[in-house]
């Protein structure tokens, strides 16, 4: 049996709905989540040890669970937030819980990229923690965050292709169930250049928009 | 004015502890451009991170104005800071924010209404000598430049006091001039109290009234510039001062000496403010029956006073020489024998 262009099109949306639901959601997650990973740590603006002992490894423990495990796993925690287990807005809880914690690293690692010198010059000028963020920490990591979301929205797109396991459907899911389960080479090859394409036209994008912050 | 009481430093980490201060007492009056000379490691960046609590001390206590900025509340201190600008060795701009909005952070952050700020940070820019720079981006500044903004902006909030951490470190030696005759400009027309740090004596030369020489985390020598110039008491001091006054005869010059076999004897003769007006050495060479022999000078002022000195041969009987050397003595100049080594 061939696939039809509707059910292209059709996977084509599932897709582009979980990863752009997702990437806003887990963006809520990640991006405070960085910030926090960062000035809670030894030595900056708002040391915390506690919170900080407890934040990484929560992160880590996230970061290390393979997404079609953790997928599985919390089944009950996605019918509790979405009211079922299955289908397309369902797979966005786990995609969320796994985009969270890796766009956090990310995040993490643009904003320590910053000069510590930066940081203290906003302290001579007696600049509040809020201020540090917001003012002297996020516009200067601005370029690296852009590439680090583009980064995670790629991530995105290849988890995505494992939703199909609780009924997500997508561009990966008509993969495996039209071109592997039914030998419909010609699926395989058409989602194949889809995603590379999606993939590609997002990595450019997210390059364009990093060059034209640094003014380059 | 700035007061260092006892203050001390000690960094602990799990390994090691670094005492990085050890009892500094040190005043820094108003109106003064106070220079800090030290090699790497003495702690001189420490000691100035003490002054807006950017560090705070172990024990002892550093007092801004009279005022101990450690017992103050987060919202005193940040108050406090206002009055205290500071530069930078690597200027710590925003990449991300033209030069006006470098110059504007310290206003905004203190919620300074937008006209205000527009009219205060053109006229830094103006001062500054960068007013056609304010839409440009640090980027795109050569480092006197960002030097130069990074001065703007620590005067927004118009200080008192201004900390330099090495400001002229990374730059070439023309540019480390200008910026040191602005910073000179800064102290006069803004009446701000410089506190420098540098490990260029070149630099304190330049600028500083007062100098205070650090060494692993003291303070081994303090006074006026024309003090530690003239007289450095350490080997520490001394080995800085010659770093810009060359009191050594050249080697062209021992050679010529070596071959020379008339009895005579070397001085160094070292004239500071008024003494360097008198004509001692013709008078010495119409007194006594001695040829005078210039080896080698040099003339510097500090201060604005002339301060230099005289390598000197007198060539002649040794009595004679003594009786010269006596003379010389009395004229209230500093006069020391150049012993030829290797000769
Ligand atoms: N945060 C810190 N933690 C541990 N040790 C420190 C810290 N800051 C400075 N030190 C140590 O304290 C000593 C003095 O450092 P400081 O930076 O004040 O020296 P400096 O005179 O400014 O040197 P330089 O000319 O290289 O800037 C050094 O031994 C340094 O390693
Ligand atoms: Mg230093």
């Amino acid at each position: 049996m061939e696939v039809s262009l509707d059910l292209i099109l059709q996977a084509c949306w599932e897709t582009l709905y979980m990863v752009s639901i997702s990437l806003v959601f887990g963006s809520l997650i990640g991006l405070p989540l960085g910030i926090l990973l960062v000035v809670t740590r030894k030595g900056h603006i708002l040391e915390n040890a506690f919170v900080f002992s407890i934040l990484n490894p929560i992160v880590n423990i996230l970061r290390s669970i393979p997404f079609i495990i953790l997928l599985v796993a919390i089944i009950p925690f996605t019918r509790f937030i979405v009211g079922t287990a299955i289908g397309t807005t369902a797979a966005i809880v786990p995609l969320v819980l796994h985009i969270g914690p890796y766009m956090s690293r990310l995040i993490e690692n643009s904003l320590l990229e910053v000069d510590k010198g930066i940081i203290e010059s906003a302290q001579a000028m007696g600049a509040t923690p809020l201020q540090i963020i917001f003012c002297f920490l996020l516009p200067e990591a601005l370029p690296s965050i852009v590439l680090s979301i583009t980064t995670a929205t790629i991530g995105l797109i290849g988890a995505t292709a494992m939703a199909g396991a609780i009924g997500g459907g997508g561009l990966g899911d008509l993969a495996i169930t039209y071109g592997y389960q039914r030998f419909s080479t010609i699926t395989i090859v058409v989602t194949v250049v889809i995603l590379v394409l999606l993939v590609q036209g997002i990595q450019s994008l997210g390059n364009l928009i990093e060059r034209k912050i640094r003014r380059m | 004015m700035i007061e260092f009481r006892n203050a001390s430093k000690i960094f602990k980490s799990e390994d090691r502890t670094i005492e990085a201060l050890k009892n500094i007492n040190l005043t820094i009056e108003k109106g003064d451009i106070f220079g800090v000379i030290g090699f790497s490691g003495a702690g001189k960046s420490t000691l100035i991170r003490m002054v807006n609590l950017l560090e705070k001390p172990t024990s002892g206590q550093v007092l801004v104005d009279g005022q101990d900025l450690s017992k103050l509340s987060e919202k005193e201190l940040r108050q406090a800071k206002k009055n205290i600008g500071m530069i930078f060795q690597h200027f710590n701009l925003l990449r991300s924010k033209t030069v006006f909005d470098n110059v504007a952070m310290p206003l905004k952050l203190s919620k300074t209404p937008k006209s205000v700020i527009e009219e205060r940070v053109h006229e830094l820019l103006h001062f500054v000598g960068l007013s056609d720079k304010a839409n440009s981006y640090p980027d795109q500044l050569s480092g006197g430049q960002k030097q130069r903004v990074g001065i703007a902006r620590a005067l927004a909030t118009n200080p008192s006091i201004l900390l330099c951490d090495e400001p002229t470190s990374a730059l070439d030696p023309q540019t480390t001039t200008s910026i040191l005759q602005l910073l000179k400009r800064v102290n006069q027309e803004y009446n701000v109290t410089i506190l420098m740090i540098t490990h260029e004596m070149e630099v304190i030369k330049q600028i500083c009234n007062r100098v205070a020489v650090m060494q692993n985390g003291e303070i081994i020598e303090e006074g006026t510039i024309l003090d530690i110039f003239s007289k450095p008491k350490t080997e520490t001091a001394r080995n800085f001062v010659r770093s810009v006054l060359r009191d050594e005869i050249p080697q062209s010059i021992f050679h010529i000496l070596q071959a020379n076999d008339k009895f005579s004897k070397i001085y160094n003769i070292e004239f500071i403010g008024e003494s360097s007006g008198k004509p001692i050495l013709s008078q010495v060479a119409k007194s006594f029956a001695v040829d005078v022999n210039i080896l080698f000078g040099s003339i510097n002022e500090l201060q604005g006073v002339p301060f230099g000195n005289l390598i000197v041969e007198l060539q002649g009987e040794e009595a004679e020489i003594a009786r010269a050397y006596d003379f010389i003595v009395q004229q209230n100049v500093l006069v020391n024998e150049v012993i030829r080594n290797g000769g």
